[in-house]
């Protein structure tokens, strides 16, 4: 469930654009109104206005907010105001770059979003970089990461419900044996992993957890150290249960060592719109505190503020 | 002018492709031309001329051919796809190079439709029956082929076309070690760069190697035509066609050209058909013909 509200009554988007316009102008920026607007818009609308602010302004909203806002705010305000494919393109071709690169963040995209979502998001990665998703991932990956990644990326999973519970049994087995024999990038493993539906992994890792006594988690613990590991153990998190996986990651993001914004901006921007209701709830369960004071003590100014709308929370 | 004897009308029926059904017709009930006919009937030992049983496999199999080739046409073309990776898949290793040609010629969105199909009708995505079924050193190649979403815009980079070019000859050059398919870097740049990319590969390998890629790979053929399908398409196409309407032509080239006719469209396609008028005249009879002839020349 999406944490974005927006008014039931929504003014046109010209209407919008004159009052964005109205909060760049002048000495400082209204950042206020900027959140207040764009915070309370859904996809659809957020493209509209773009629309509309290029043709009657000449300019595009995204470069004006670049323009106007800073630091960890403004990334924050860029990639919501981007469409959800478009946000995954982009922060897909952020993470194959050298200095941003993130095997994490790819495959959080491709296990997490839904099989068309991530059409999608191949689709508007064409049309913004002229290229193919695959082709840089692959290029910019190498060995097991590549081996694993490459299949996330590419597949168009089935959707349905159908279940083979004979084969679930079968490929437990099989990953129960490689994963025995500590061959965790087996050609096997990945292709499991990497072309089953998700209906069909779950099948599997219950009957996995049935016949082992363990959760397939827990036998991929093996060594702390293992980065391929680790994505691994992601992976599967991703694939069968996305909530959690994200308030482990937003746990380990705001804590009190330090804030990782990096990681907070992109799971609030790519969730509030989806499940990050869900997310909070598990959240809460886990850390006995909701989301928003935990993002509330962590953060602060205008950051806090974009951050707390999109959560649904509203100072009224 | 001398009519063809009856023998002679049933060897046209069954040499070439497709049936000419009026000749055929004029053949009916002339009982007597099974005596004087060695080449599909002989002699059983309780005294009537057995058919022979490879010529009625054949007779078959050109009838069969206008209404595959009708099926093929009339069909969703991603509903005809998905069942051609299907029953390419179960024919095993012998038909990969179906797959190939589908995953490779398609263009993107038309493969993602074929995709999208395949859920439909099978309650499977095709890379997890690929995946699960092909155990052989294909396998990475194949599924990599039909996930591809490859960019269609003309944006090339020649300096990485050169790089992935050598890469390639060093993969071809290594082939006593290990199949060029099996080579990641090789599985890379066939899966996942765009075709345009691709073919300013081939010509850039032009300049390391005095033959082209597809010359130095005839040992590998699944990798062959991988590559002739996505850098020179043309040559597959003049290939199909010259194989089918040869005279010792095989079902499976007959097959093809079925398919090659039911699913292309393409100029490209129809500039190479050209080429084949005149064999096509001699070799393709009855209503199989008139679908040919009609697509060719729509």
């Amino acid at each position: 469930m999406a944490t974005l509200t927006v008014p039931s009554a929504v003014p046109s988007a010209s209407e919008d654009c004159e009052q964005l316009r109205k909060a760049f102008s002048g000495w400082g920026t209204n950042e206020n109104l900027i959140i207040d607007i764009l915070g309370h818009r859904n996809a659809e609308q957020r493209n509209l206005i773009r629309k509309a602010y290029g043709e009657a302004y000449g300019e595009d909203l995204l470069k004006a907010l670049n323009k106007e806002l800073t630091s960890d705010f403004e990334r924050l305000v860029m990639l919501w105001t981007l469409d959800p494919a478009e946000r995954d393109a982009y922060l897909a071709n952020e993470a194959t770059k050298r200095w941003t690169s993130s095997n994490q963040v790819l495959m959080e995209i491709a296990c997490t979003r839904s099989a068309n979502q991530l059409l999608h998001a191949r689709q508007a990665y064409h049309a913004r970089f002229k290229k193919s998703l695959e082709e840089d991932v692959a290029h910019h990956t190498t060995g097991d990461f590549r081996k694993l990644l490459l299949p996330l990326v590419t597949a168009y999973r089935y959707e349905g419900d159908e279940v083979n519970m004979s084969l679930a049994k079968t490929e437990a087995k099989l990953l129960h044996e490689k994963i025995s024999d500590k061959a965790y990038s087996d050609d096997d493993v990945v292709r499991v992993l990497g072309t089953r539906s998700k209906a069909q992994i779950n099948a599997t890792l219950n009957h996995y957890k049935n016949e082992y006594g363990k959760d397939i988690i827990e036998d991929l613990e093996a060594d702390s150290e293992d980065d391929f590991l680790a994505l691994l153990r992601s992976t599967v998190k991703c694939l069968v249960y996305p909530e959690k996986y994200f308030e482990e990651v937003l746990r380990s993001a705001i804590n009190k060592r330090g804030t990782d914004e990096g990681a907070l901006t992109r799971v609030v921007s790519t969730r509030a719109e989806f499940d990050l209701k869900i997310i909070a709830d598990e959240y809460q369960r886990r850390n006995s505190v909701p989301l928003t004071r935990a993002i509330g003590k962590d953060t602060r100014g205008d950051y806090e503020k974009m951050l707390l709308v999109l959560a649904g929370h509203d100072e009224a | 002018m001398a009519h063809p004897s009856e023998p002679e009308v049933l060897d046209q029926a069954l040499s070439g492709i497709g049936v000419d059904e009026k000749l055929l017709v004029s053949i009916l009930r002339k009982s007597h031309m099974r005596k004087g006919c060695s080449k599909f009937f002989c002699e059983d030992e309780r005294q009537f001329e057995r058919w022979n049983h490879t010529a009625i496999k054949s007779l078959k199999a050109e009838f069969k051919r206008f209404k595959d080739v009708v099926v093929l046409s009339l069909m969703h073309p991603w509903e005809r796809d998905a069942r051609l990776l299907k029953k390419a898949l179960k024919k095993g290793p012998m038909q990969y190079n179906v797959i190939v040609e589908i995953a490779c010629i398609r263009s993107s969105d038309e493969l993602l439709g074929a995709r999208k199909a395949y859920h439909s009708l099978f309650d499977r995505s095709i890379e997890e029956d690929l995946a699960s079924h092909i155990q052989g050193s294909e396998r990475k190649l194949l599924v990599a082929l039909v996930s591809a979403y490859r960019y269609e815009g003309p944006k090339v980079k020649e300096d990485t076309a050169r790089l992935e070019a050598k890469a390639v000859l060093n993969a071809i050059k290594n082939n006593d070690k290990r199949n060029a398919m099996e080579d990641d870097e090789v599985v890379r740049i066939l899966t996942t760069r765009s075709k345009p990319h691709l073919k300013e590969v081939y010509e850039q390998y032009k300049k390391f190697s005095d033959k082209t890629i597809t010359e130095d790979l005839e040992v590998e053929l699944l990798l062959k035509e991988t590559v002739e399908c996505l850098c020179t398409p043309q040559t597959y196409f003049t290939r199909v066609f010259d194989a089918a309407l040869r005279d010792d032509a095989d079902e499976d080239a007959k097959k093809a050209l079925t398919r090659l006719v039911a699913t292309q469209e393409s100029e490209e396609m129809k500039g190479v058909a050209t080429k084949f008028e005149g064999k096509i005249k001699e070799r393709v009879k009855g209503a199989y013909k008139d679908v040919l002839v009609g697509m060719l020349e729509k």
